[in-house]
């Protein structure tokens, strides 16, 4: 074990490119010495032989999966991740070398593109892994998400009861926008960071221009309304006591939105993070069946 | 106005009960005071359905009442039916405030309700857990004033006010607050008592509003009210003035009065200040003072197996009968394999004759020792340890011979013989071992475990001066002069002393003229130089190194400062006989300076990159000094799969031992809530079966015989042990993947015996680095990015280096 943090990309001094271009390296001058009396394609001995490589390679770079849920051995899983995507993204070349680059409309080629989506859903993770890891770390600012969750829970009681000392229209205010903060939920929403402040920034504003047209707040504003609500209410001038008690509930409320919008993102981050293996496993199942498919009609419908 | 017995039994724990029945039985008349209205106040004050373990399993129970391994409940109910049944002579509620022995040689006890009592003899057996301290106010045994809580969740919609700044106020107020209104009391401005963890999460609290707290504040009265919704009324006197507040509910947790200067007050001696040593008893556990004897957690035997034991053996020493001590067969077991054995007394006569760190002890404390030691023969050549090795025990040399390399080829040895002793380096560097050590001729060993000796140290100042006079002289040997006889360090160890620096504490500053060295003995250190105005931290310096030498070799003013970075004991070495030492042995002089040139060279490294030094220093702050393998994870690497977790869970019966989000981070270096493996673990410090013990590489583990009391936990700073009980079995990967049978990886397994409401036996668990696993710790092998790293404290200036 080294006593530094290296990335995927360059374990053990970048082995396994060396390794892959190596590799590949080799089955170019193979390619381009075999002069085969047809053209080049799946059926001839470097055909073969290309062939059971990168078959045996979709067989090995699917025990990954095993491998990262088999926790006893002594190697490292960043060693098999680093030799994973560099082998795999040899694969392409291999396939296409073994193919002597023919497709058509066919099974086979389908088998091809399979795999292709496959690899090119790894290269979007790999570029998930090197990027989001900094900006969610700096989104976070050394808080945990379930420390912020937390916090938004506190920060809506002492609201609520700042606001239950107020006015009952306030606190129903203040209640519906609680009952409106909904983070994470489905997948889309994930993605998408937005949480429900986001509306209700968009409430504020369009809540403040149409006041600017006609006195009158806007519908369909969540918890935009609540802010503005307030904002009305502090203008109206009621008792000193209050109006005091209200910029607390608005400092209360904003500090709450910077956290429910911080979340929304750490969540959109983290979802992003594993969105694509959604994709790349289930492919690559697909691509399992699809190599059988291709090996058993090869053998058996020649 | 007295009553007057022949026994006088103080104290109704396992140890006082115990004395209490044989005395019962004997016929003998005798009284058991008992401070509390219930007996055992200890094992009452257990959690409820608390599994009570009967280690050690190897001794037997002497007593005739009956105890062995169950609930906490089961085994009150037995106390107490046995009490009843041999007819023990208890008066609940009196706590005895002095005990005294008159001129006509009985004993004069006074309780603190008045009552007096005369005795013969004496048994004291409080145990440690010491006096709750209460207010101190008018109303500190109101009904509604509390000093324990069981559980929070009790109580809803009160206003409570907790006293108290330490971690079991701050928990209690934290776990109230979620439903009730809480108060706390502090009586200082800050709660810097407190574990780091509790100091955040109530400063979080009171700053949220959750939690209302006065600083500088203390209880004055606390009154009991008729009208009204509240019960009750405590009148405070803050830095503002009077308040008043109208509660429901006081919780007190002001810790406990040590039972030390009350035994003090009885006459007992104490042979050091140190708060872990034990008064000095005789093997039939009398103390100092005639005719008062000491059984159980006071003496220095924390379990309740043993303190039963002694109750029932000192009732047979005062009666003047003979009894083979309970562990006589374990004794006889272990000295059993020592060449031309006969007994035991006679085996220990030898180990006291032949080892003179050991003839300063009395001959109980050597039982004891001997009961935790082990004797070793090994055969000549074979390793005793090895250079590099983690472990911390303690060697003397029965018989025979050892030899210790002091080289790796092994060419270059010192032999030790007969009364001699080894090992004391690692055990109190808390480090690697420095040498190896071969067994020679005839080889009869004792090794003893850490605690057992700290014990002795803290207990024994002969022991302890030996012992420190030895290792000042090793020290200077194997650091600078191996070839030098100690007759030619005789001047350099005679000016020789031990400093001890609370962390942050200056050794010496850059520019001063230096007229002295410093080898590290415990702690580590860290040197750092001003630049641009700001402290600028260059190198780690950990115990077994020494600083200052630059000084005194060419520059005459030290080139930086040295600080602790944790608490830290040095060797301080005078300048002028080191000078004169170096002068006379050029060999040394030789090897000084390359050591100096590559410090030099490595610190201008570490000046060239000055946001290097910043992120030793998170990591100091974060305790890293003290710690010798800590997990780091880098954020920018970290996709948060969890699977460092999944791995821990998986590869440790289902509990994750590592919480990966928590913890603090700095340039994306991350310190998750993981064990540090410390050089002197804090968890070790307190644990009643010594469960907690480190490994040959280092690994701080509980073994099996964790008796589950929860100590452990509270002393470890970082918060990483938890409370488990053991986990069912799981079925395996393939079967999961497969056939979707049983919970995933990283799942808890399924408890059959969930459901079933008995005890269950609850342990403490934390991380053992993975110990048996051949490849290492697995979260850092299951982290699929190289986010999780394990790296010890010496790497951090490398670590640095490579992170820019
Ligand atoms: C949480 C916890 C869990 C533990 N679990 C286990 C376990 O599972 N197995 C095990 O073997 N050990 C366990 N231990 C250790 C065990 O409890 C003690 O070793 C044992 O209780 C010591 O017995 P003792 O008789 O010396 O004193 P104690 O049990 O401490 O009893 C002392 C008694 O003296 C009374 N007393 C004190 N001062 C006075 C006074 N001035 N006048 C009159 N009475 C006084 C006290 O009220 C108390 O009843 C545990 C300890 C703790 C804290
Ligand atoms: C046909 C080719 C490939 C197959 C069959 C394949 C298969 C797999 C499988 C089965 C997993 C395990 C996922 C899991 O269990 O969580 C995986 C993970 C992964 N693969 Fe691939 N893969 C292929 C190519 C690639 C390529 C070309 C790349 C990158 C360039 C890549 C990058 C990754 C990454 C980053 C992971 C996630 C590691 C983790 O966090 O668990 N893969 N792949
Ligand atoms: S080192 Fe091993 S035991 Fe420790 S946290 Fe990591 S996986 Fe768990
Ligand atoms: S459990 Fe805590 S005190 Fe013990 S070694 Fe680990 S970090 Fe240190």
């Amino acid at each position: 074990m080294n006593a530094r943090h290296e990335s995927i990309l360059n374990h053990a001094r970048s082995r396994w490119l060396w390794f892959s271009l190596a590799l590949s390296l080799t089955c170019l001058i193979a390619y381009a010495w075999h002069s085969p009396s047809v053209p080049p394609n799946g059926g001839t001995w470097l055909g073969y032989t290309l062939g059971t490589i990168a078959g045996l390679l979709i067989l090995w770079l699917m025990l990954f999966g095993l491998r990262k849920r088999s926790y006893s051995g002594s190697s490292s899983l960043r060693g098999w991740l680093s030799a994973h995507i560099y082998l795999g993204t040899t694969l392409i070349l291999i396939a296409l070398l073994h193919a002597g680059f023919q497709v058509g409309w066919n099974l086979h080629t389908f088998f091809l593109i399979l795999m292709l989506l496959v690899i090119f859903s790894g290269f979007f993770g790999v570029y998930c892994y090197l990027r989001y890891p900094t900006l969610m770390t700096r989104n976070r600012d050394s808080a945990t998400r379930s420390a912020m969750l937390e916090e938004i829970a506190e920060l809506d009681q002492n609201a609520l009861a700042l606001a239950d000392g107020i006015d009952p229209k306030v606190h129903s205010i203040v209640l519906r926008s609680i009952q409106n903060t909904r983070l994470g939920g489905g997948v889309l929403t994930q993605l998408r960071a937005r949480d429900d402040s986001d509306a209700a920034l968009a409430g504020i504003r369009a809540a403040l221009e149409a006041r600017e047209k006609n006195n009158q707040a806007a519908g369909g504003a969540k918890s935009g309304q609540t802010i503005f609500a307030m904002v009305d209410f502090l203008a109206s001038g009621t008792n000193d006591r209050q109006a005091e008690a209200l910029r607390k509930l608005i400092d209360l409320l904003s500090r709450k939105k910077a956290l429910a919008s911080k979340v929304a993102r750490d969540i959109q981050y983290q979802a992003l993070m594993e969105i694509w293996l959604y994709f790349h496993v289930p492919l690559s199942f697909a691509t399992v069946a699809g190599l059988i498919a291709h090996v058993v009609s090869v053998f058996f419908y020649w | 106005m007295s009553e007057r017995f022949r026994i006088a039994i103080v104290g109704s724990g396992p140890g006082g009960i115990s004395a209490a029945a044989r005395a019962a039985e004997r016929g003998e008349s005798h009284v058991l005071l008992e401070a509390e209205p219930h007996l055992s106040n200890t094992i009452f004050r257990y959690q409820k359905g608390k599994f009570v373990m009967d280690e050690p399993g190897i001794l037997p129970l002497r007593s005739p009442v009956p105890f062995k391994a169950g609930s906490r409940e089961a085994i009150l109910d037995a106390w107490n039916e046995s009490a009843a049944r041999l007819k023990i002579n208890v008066r609940h509620n009196h706590e005895v405030s002095a005990i005294r022995r008159r001129d006509d040689g009985l004993f004069q006890l006074d309780c603190a309700n008045g009552a007096r009592f005369e005795a013969q003899f004496v048994v004291l057996g409080i145990g440690l857990q010491g006096n709750i301290r209460k207010l101190g106010t008018p109303g500190e045994d109101l009904p509604f004033v509390q000093y324990q809580l069981d559980d929070p969740d009790e109580y809803e919609g009160e206003t409570i006010v907790v006293v108290g700044a330490g971690d079991a106020a701050i928990e209690n107020a934290i776990a109230l607050a979620k439903q009730n209104n809480v108060v706390i009391i502090n009586r200082r401005d800050e709660f810097a008592r407190a574990k780091k963890g509790n100091e955040t999460a109530i400063l979080k609290a009171i700053e949220d509003g959750l939690i209302e707290c006065y600083y500088n504040a203390a209880p004055e009265r606390v009154d009991a009210l008729s009208v009204g919704r509240k019960k009750g009324r405590m009148v405070l006197s803050t830095p503002n003035g009077k308040a008043q507040l109208l509660i429901d509910r006081v919780i007190a947790r002001l810790g406990a009065t040590a039972p030390r200067g009350f035994v003090e007050a009885c006459g007992v001696v104490f042979p050091s200040k140190d708060p872990a040593a034990v008064p000095a008893i005789s093997p039939q556990y009398e103390s100092n003072v005639k005719g008062l004897y000491i059984v159980g957690a006071l003496g220095g035997y924390p379990l309740i197996k043993q303190a039963m034991n002694q109750g029932y053996e000192v009732i047979e020493y005062i009666r003047g009968e003979r009894v083979e001590p309970a562990d006589e067969p374990l004794l006889k077991a272990k000295l059993g394999g020592m060449p031309g054995f006969r007994g035991v007394d006679e085996a220990l006569a030898r180990i006291q004759k032949n080892v003179r760190v050991l003839s300063h002890i009395t001959p109980l404390q050597l039982r004891e020792f001997m009961l935790d030691s082990d004797l070793r023969t090994p055969r000549p050549g074979e390793t005793v340890f090895a250079r590099n090795d983690y472990t911390n025990s303690f060697y003397s040399i029965v018989d025979g011979e050892v030899h210790i390399a002091l080289d790796d080829a092994g060419q270059q040895h010192i032999t030790l013989r007969r009364g001699e002793f080894f090992g004391e380096m690692g055990l109190i560097s808390g480090r690697r071992r420095s040498a190896t050590v071969k067994a020679g001729a005839g080889c009869v060993l004792i090794e003893t475990p850490r605690r057992s000796m700290n014990r002795l140290i803290n207990s024994v100042a002969a022991v302890k001066r030996e012992i420190d006079e030895v290792f000042i002289l090793r020290a200077i040997q194997s650091r600078f002069a191996p070839e030098a006889s100690a007759e030619q360090l005789k001047e350099m160890v005679a000016g020789a002393t031990l400093q001890k620096f609370a962390a942050g504490d200056v050794l010496f500053s850059e520019g001063e003229i230096g007229d002295c060295l410093h080898l590290v003995r415990v702690g580590s250190l860290t040197i750092s130089r001003t630049i641009g105005g700001k402290d600028v931290v260059l190198s780690y310096v950990p115990a077994g190194n020494y600083v200052g030498e630059m000084a005194l070799l060419g520059e005459s003013r030290r080139s930086a400062t040295a600080r602790a970075s944790i608490a830290t004991e040095t060797v301080r070495l005078d300048g002028d006989s080191f000078k004169k030492l170096v002068n006379r042995m050029p060999v040394l002089k030789l090897r000084l300076q390359a050591e100096y040139r590559q410090r030099a060279a490595s610190n201008l490294a570490m000046q060239a990159l000055p946001s290097g030094g910043d992120i030793i220093q998170f990591l100091l702050a974060q305790g890293a000094g003290e710690a010798t393998d800590i997990l780091l994870i880098d954020e920018s690497l970290c996709v948060r799969c969890d699977n460092c977790e999944k791995a821990c869970a998986e590869t440790h019966g289902g509990t994750s031992r590592l919480d990966r989000e928590a913890g603090p981070t700095y340039a994306s270096v991350h310190v998750p809530t993981s064990c540090r493996h410390c050089e002197h673990p804090h968890c070790m410090k307190d644990c009643p079966p010594d469960a907690l013990r480190r490994a040959p590489n280092g690994e701080v583990y509980i073994a099996d015989n964790c008796i589950g009391c929860g100590n452990c936990e509270r002393n470890c700073p970082y918060g990483v042990i938890h409370m488990a009980s053991k986990p069912p079995k799981k079925p395996g990967l393939l079967s999961w993947l497969l056939l979707g049978l049983g919970p995933g990886p990283g799942e808890a397994p399924y408890d059959p015996k969930k459901s079933k409401k008995e005890p269950k036996e609850k342990k403490a668990v934390k991380c053992d680095m993975c110990k048996d696993e051949k490849g290492g710790p697995a979260c850092v092998r299951a982290c699929p990015t190289g986010a999780a790293i394990r790296i010890s404290p010496e790497e951090f200036p490398a670590y640095a280096q490579s992170r820019r």
